[in-house]
Order: structure tokens, then C-alpha cells, then sequence
């Protein structure tokens, strides 16, 4: 397929693998950020084919996996009020709140809807003029213009009945609380191609700078992830610490200016809880004042008790990197795809669903 | 004068809950439609029931057909309810023969597109030479249904040279697929709502009774198993068949047929092609030595021009099914969890 089969490339892929054991000489840890590539990773096998001194550690990229139970528990909590319909990506219903999941809500009787845009929900308040309806918001810096299009849109049309219950978070942010943490172990990042795409290069370079630390902008196809890694690795292997980009075909080095400024029209830099880490300041998107009636926090004056996480999930250490999914003793056994204990085994980016369903050819132990 | 009791209405634009009720307007419906679009000598008997005899061996399946929405791209819920359950029987190794049909529909249906769902089912069970011996028909209150599910049952004898069981596969056997994966799941999924896009893509729903049985004419017992890899997908039947033979499956991914569109589709829905649903292909596992034979034969079927052999059974990782990615790395394929997409059949 064209534009595809470019970057799965059987012989470039077998170039770049050359490559990178001609130039690994230490032990490196790459942390990719997102879950797209971390499913690329696994899904194709690359992780068995690189270097063992290379070993890929899977960052907290899937929006789903780090929405807090919070958040799903005012989600879940809109859903069960009479005259809501709260309308989700698909991935987000299977996700346990504290008691039970959306889908679970659903079963009992209340409305959500699975849609693939927020505009669909904007057209969803058009058609029931009775009914609130609220978009349940997450994502990174990708799916961030698209929701803040709903609102504006919701707004020019004159359309009152219509919210977002935004878990938006930030990539850099998040990146620095993992480079800040005294475990860390990350020598390079493979930063998210998608996330660059909308916003940008310039933001990686005072983290570069501060913690010395390479970040390779990377797309998602192996020859991608591949070529991410030889760049990764050969500024390690010189000391340098730069940001590059690998990803030229979509990132240009100031982004995306017209989603940027949608953004910046709806949304206010907020602190978010990330699931499985906790409070980051500065990490997520909140509406901003100008638009509060959309916010469906301030309209449903939401103030519910903050809910504990299952203690018998580990991912906060998947996230961070420090463990791989098979070094938890639930993984595949008490925590499947089909009754997951925490979030990254319910997301289609999620790094132990990753873990699931693409399992390495090897036996779990050798790939630790 | 006008007549001031309700006369039932004889000609009817919907199908209304008096059409289930047993009295005249079911009486109607079924002498205006059912019976005289799929008019049979065991239909015309016009009994509770179906009466017959059989020869030999038999094998027996039922199947509950939902999908939405009822037409899609190459077809309708009709086609899908004689085939699927034909394709099942052939699956047995059996030749389908007769075939029960029963709806249940929910009021406001189109009479119009009933007719058309009957006149895809006689057209289907034409082509398939089976016929449809006996029925039944309900109509459920608005809202209590979804335009109308339809659920078949079938009688299917035996072909002498059958030996369909898993017990037959051996390490070595060749695991061959009859054609392109993932089409009719994508061709249902483009029509969804909320989800349309815009494409060519039509189901490639169709009976292959007549392409196995003319498999087993030639290769009998060389023809382990048999199975139309439905709702869960290739990587779901593999799964099965390794559990159940307590063998290894290893694929390729390369040698995955699979239409340019629908991979494409695959790309922007995020989807797996190996857990999309199909209807129109089977897989074989054959015998190692015969496998090249029966791929010819194959490749010369209208149901199997795009037959080819994606893998084989192997004595490592028993019940496991492993794939060579497209660059050469490796990884285990597991069962799909949850539902890509429900009511795809």
C-alpha cells in the first residue's frame, strides 16, 4: 500500500537493524513515548530483533491509560443522570472506574454513545435539543484541536447543550517528571511523531538541554521506528543530546499553527493527575474561562470524592518504565484485555494490551 | 356505506404485530410472500413441520443471523443467513441439503424490503441446492428488535470421503486460505453509522458448498479440517484449531491475501485484518504433500482464485499460533478479546 509499504520495507528494515548493531557499543535504555509506537514495537517483532543492549522501555503515551478513575468516575456519574447522553471513544468504555465502567453504566440503562469525532457529539446536541449531551475529552496534544473545534463550533451555532469532560494532558510535562524521577533510567526518548505533528519541535529542546537527554521525534512504522532508534543511539554513542527529528514527512519544526491557535482559543494549561503517576502541574488542558459554560465540570458542578486506584495494579511502574508488563503478577492471569485491573491493559495503545495480544515468539522470560 | 368494523388490511406497505399474530394477516403474509417467492414441494405441504428421508450420515447446524444494517454492500441479511449456515454444514464436510428459516421482525418493517430479503434468500438457496423446508415468523414491538433477525438451521449428508476432524492434523499439514481476509467486516463497517466512509468495498458473501464438496471429490481424508474463519476473525480459528490439535501454527504474515481497500481501511480504523470478521473464504488444513494439488484445483474455483497457503502445523509452542511479520520479527497471535465491531453477521 503506498505510502505504507515504503516504511515496512523488509530490506531497509534489515539496513537499519545493520546499522544499529554496528553502532550499539553500551547498554542504552530508549523510552518511546507513545503507544502507537510501542504497539508497532511488539506487533512486528522488533523488539526481539534489536541489539540486547538495547532495551525499549514504553512511556506513558495512551491517553486512555493515564486518565485518572476520577475522571472515569464523573464520567460514569454524567452518564447515570437523567436527560445526559455521554458520548466516548470506544476505547474509553471498557476502563474501570472505581465500582464499574461505561460500558457497565451502559448495561444499566445509561446512554453512551460511541462516536469517532467530537463534531458527531456537536451534531448529536443538534438533533436532541432536550438532552445535554458531553463529549468525554482525552487525548494529548493530537486530539486537542479536534475537541476544541467542537466547542467553537457548539458556540457559532448557538448550540447551549453540548460540553466536553476534558482529560486532556501534555507531553513535555510528563516527560520531565519521568527524566526528573529519582528511579529514572532513561537515556533517550523517542518523542510521539503525532503529537509533534500538531505541536512542534521547539518545546523538546530545554528538556534536551536540561536533563542531557537525546529526543528523536519518531513516526510509527518499523522503518520509523527503526531509523528513531540508530538516531537515538548514535548521539548516545557520541555523548551528544539533540533534538532531531526523524519524522520530516508530517513534523515541521513550529507545528501545526492553525490547530495550535485553536487550542490556545479553548483550552488553559492545567495540573492533571495522570493515572498510575499522579499530580504533574502544568500537565493537561482544562476549557478555559472564556468558554466555561462547555466545560461540563462548571455546568454539572461536578465535585466528586477523589477514588483510589486498584492496588493490585502496577501501572504506575508499566508507565514509568521500571517494570514490563510480564514482571506483574496479575498480567494475563487476574488482568486480561476482558476484566482489566487498570487502564493499560484496556486501551488499544495500552503497553500491557501491547503485551497481550502482540506477545513476543520468545517465552515471557527471556524478553524481560 | 363504509364497513365500521377493522377489516384487516390486505395489502400492506409494513409489517405490523398483526402480521405475527397467527390469524389472517400472518395468513396473508406468508401466502404473499414467503410461500409463493420460496414455493418448494415440502413448502407447499403447508405442515408444522418438514418431512423427509435421509441417506447416511448427517451433520446439523444453527445459526442467528443480526447484522447491521440488514443491507450492507453486496448484500443483505437474507444471503448472509443461507450462506452462513450452509457455508457451516460444508465446513462439517457435509453436503447441505435442507435448511430451516425463521424471523423475527420488528414492526414497521418495509414489506418491500422483507420481499427483497426473501427473494436474496431464494436466490441464495438457489445457487446453493439446498432448499428451505420449513419456518417460522414473529413480529415484536417497535423498538423490541432491529428491522429483523433471521435464524437458520440445516441438514447436510455426509460426503463419503469426509474425514473432517481436528485429530487429523498432523505436524507438517498445510495451512491454506481461499481467498482475500477481512472484506465483508469492512464492507459492514463502512456502512455503520457514525463510522461511514466512503469506499468500493462489498461483502463477499457467498455459499462454498459446492467449492468443498468438489475439494473432497479429489482429496478426501488429505483435507484435515476445515472452517470459515467468521466473527473473531482469522487469528481466532487458528487459535481454535491449534488448541484443539495441541499443535503449533506458524503464519506469514506476507502471504496474507487481503484486498489493497480494505487494508487501507484496516490502516485508518486501527484494525487487525487477521481479527476482522469474513464470510465468503474457509480455511484448510491439508495434507503437506497434497497441498500444491489442492491449491491449483483451488485457485481454478470462482470461491478460490486467491487461495494460498499462509502457513503450517508444527510440534513446537502446542496450542500457540506464531506469525513472521512482514519484516521478519516474530510474535504470537492470540484470540480476539472483546468485539471489533458487534453484529457483523
Amino acid at each position: 500500500m503506498k505510502y505504507l509499504s515504503e516504511y515496512r520495507n523488509p530490506e531497509l528494515v534489515e539496513k537499519y537493524l545493520e546499522l544499529i548493531f554496528h553502532v550499539t557499543t553500551k547498554q542504552w535504555k530508549l523510552m518511546e513515548i507513545c503507544g502507537g509506537q510501542t504497539h508497532s514495537l511488539v506487533k512486528n517483532g522488533i523488539l526481539d530483533m534489536l541489539p540486547g543492549q538495547i532495551t525499549m522501555v514504553h512511556g506513558p503515551g495512551c491517553p486512555v491509560c493515564v486518565t485518572p478513575i476520577s475522571i472515569i468516575d464523573e464520567a460514569i456519574y454524567l452518564a447515570q443522570q437523567s436527560g445526559i447522553i455521554i458520548c466516548s471513544f470506544g476505547d474509553m468504555l471498557r476502563v474501570p472506574g472505581s465500582k464499574k465502567n461505561l460500558l457497565e453504566a451502559k448495561a444499566e440503562g445509561a446512554d453512551v454513545r460511541i462516536l469517532y469525532s467530537p463534531l458527531d457529539a456537536v451534531q448529536l446536541a443538534k438533533e436532541n435539543p432536550g438532552k445535554e449531551i458531553v463529549f468525554f475529552a482525552v487525548g494529548f496534544e493530537t486530539t486537542a484541536p479536534a475537541n476544541a473545534l467542537s466547542i467553537v463550533q457548539a458556540h457559532k451555532s448557538g448550540i447551549r447543550n453540548y460540553s466536553i469532560l476534558a482529560s486532556h494532558v501534555l507531553v513535555p510535562p510528563a516527560m520531565e517528571a519521568l527524566l526528573s524521577d529519582k528511579e529514572n533510567e532513561i537515556d533517550a526518548f523517542l518523542a510521539a511523531g503525532h503529537v509533534c505533528t500538531i505541536m512542534g519541535m521547539e518545546e523538546y529542546h530545554p528538556i534536551a538541554e536540561k536533563y542531557k537527554t537525546p529526543v528523536v521525534i519518531t513516526g510509527f512504522e518499523p522503518v520509523d521506528l527503526l531509523q528513531g532508534i540508530l538516531m537515538a543511539v548514535q548521539q548516545l554513542e557520541n555523548g551528544e543530546y539533540k533534538v532531531e527529528n526523524q519524522y520530516v514527512r508530517y513534523v515541521q519544526r513550529a507545528g501545526n499553527r492553525l490547530a495550535k491557535e485553536m487550542m490556545m482559543e479553548v483550552f488553559a494549561v492545567s495540573d492533571r493527575i495522570w493515572r498510575g503517576i499522579g499530580n504533574i502541574p502544568q500537565s493537561g488542558y482544562e476549557v478555559n474561562e472564556q468558554y466555561k459554560q462547555y466545560n461540563a465540570r462548571v455546568k454539572f458542578k461536578l465535585n466528586l470524592p477523589v477514588a483510589e486506584e486498584n492496588k493490585d495494579c502496577i501501572s504506575g511502574e508499566i508507565m514509568k518504565g521500571l517494570k514490563k508488563p510480564f514482571q506483574c503478577p496479575n498480567f494475563g492471569t487476574a488482568c486480561k484485555p476482558e476484566h482489566p485491573l487498570g487502564a493499560p491493559m484496556v486501551s488499544s495503545e495500552g503497553t500491557c494490551a501491547a503485551y497481550y495480544h502482540y506477545a513476543s515468539a520468545k517465552e515471557p522470560e527471556e524478553i524481560i | 356505506m363504509q364497513p365500521q368494523c377493522p377489516i384487516p388490511k390486505s395489502d400492506f406497505d409494513m409489517i405490523t404485530l398483526g402480521h405475527g399474530s397467527g390469524g389472517l394477516l400472518t395468513h396473508q403474509l406468508l401466502k404473499s410472500g414467503v410461500f409463493d417467492i420460496l414455493k418448494n414441494e415440502f413448502l407447499d405441504q403447508q405442515h408444522d413441520g418438514a418431512s423427509f428421508i435421509l441417506n447416511g450420515p448427517v451433520a446439523f447446524s444453527s445459526d442467528s443471523y443480526v447484522v447491521t444494517p440488514a443491507f450492507f454492500p453486496g448484500g443483505n441479511i437474507g444471503e448472509l443467513a443461507v450462506n452462513g449456515t450452509v457455508n457451516d454444514l460444508a465446513m462439517c464436510g457435509s453436503i447441505p441439503k435442507y435448511l430451516s428459516l425463521a424471523f423475527i421482525i420488528e414492526e414497521g418493517l418495509a414489506t418491500d424490503e422483507f420481499r427483497q430479503i426473501l427473494v436474496s434468500i431464494k436466490e441464495a438457496a438457489q445457487k446453493a441446492g439446498v432448499k428451505i423446508v420449513t419456518g417460522d415468523t414473529k413480529v415484536v414491538e417497535k423498538g423490541k428488535g432491529d428491522k429483523i433477525f433471521i435464524n437458520t438451521s440445516g441438514i447436510g449428508l455426509i460426503h463419503p470421503k469426509a474425514g473432517i476432524h481436528h485429530k487429523n492434523i498432523e505436524p507438517g499439514d498445510k495451512i491454506i486460505i481461499s481467498g482475500n481476509i477481512a472484506t465483508h467486516g469492512i464492507a459492514i463497517m463502512s456502512v455503520r453509522k457514525g463510522l461511514e466512509f466512503e469506499s468500493m468495498i462489498e461483502s463477499d458473501t457467498t455459499n462454498l458448498n459446492r467449492t468443498i464438496e468438489n475439494l473432497l471429490d479429489h482429496f478426501g481424508t488429505d483435507i484435515k479440517f476445515l472452517r470459515d474463519p467468521t466473527r473473531g476473525g482469522v487469528a481466532s480459528v487458528l487459535n481454535e484449531i491449534a488448541e484443539l490439535s495441541s499443535l503449533g501454527f506458524e503464519i506469514d504474515q506476507k502471504t496474507l491475501p487481503i484486498d489493497d481497500q480494505v487494508e487501507g481501511a484496516c490502516e485508518m480504523l486501527g484494525l487487525d485484518p487477521l481479527y476482522v470478521a469474513n464470510e465468503g473464504i474457509f480455511i484448510a488444513v491439508v495434507k503437506k504433500e497434497m497441498a500444491d494439488n489442492l491449491l491449483s484445483l483451488l485457485q481454478n474455483d470462482v470461491n478460490g482464485r486467491k487461495a494460498t497457503v499462509i502457513g503450517e502445523a508444527v510440534v513446537d509452542h502446542p496450542g500457540k499460533v506464531i506469525l513472521k511479520s512482514r519484516i521478519g520479527g516474530r510474535r504470537v497471535v492470540n484470540y480476539l478479546t472483546g468485539e471489533q465491531l458487534p453484529r457483523i453477521c
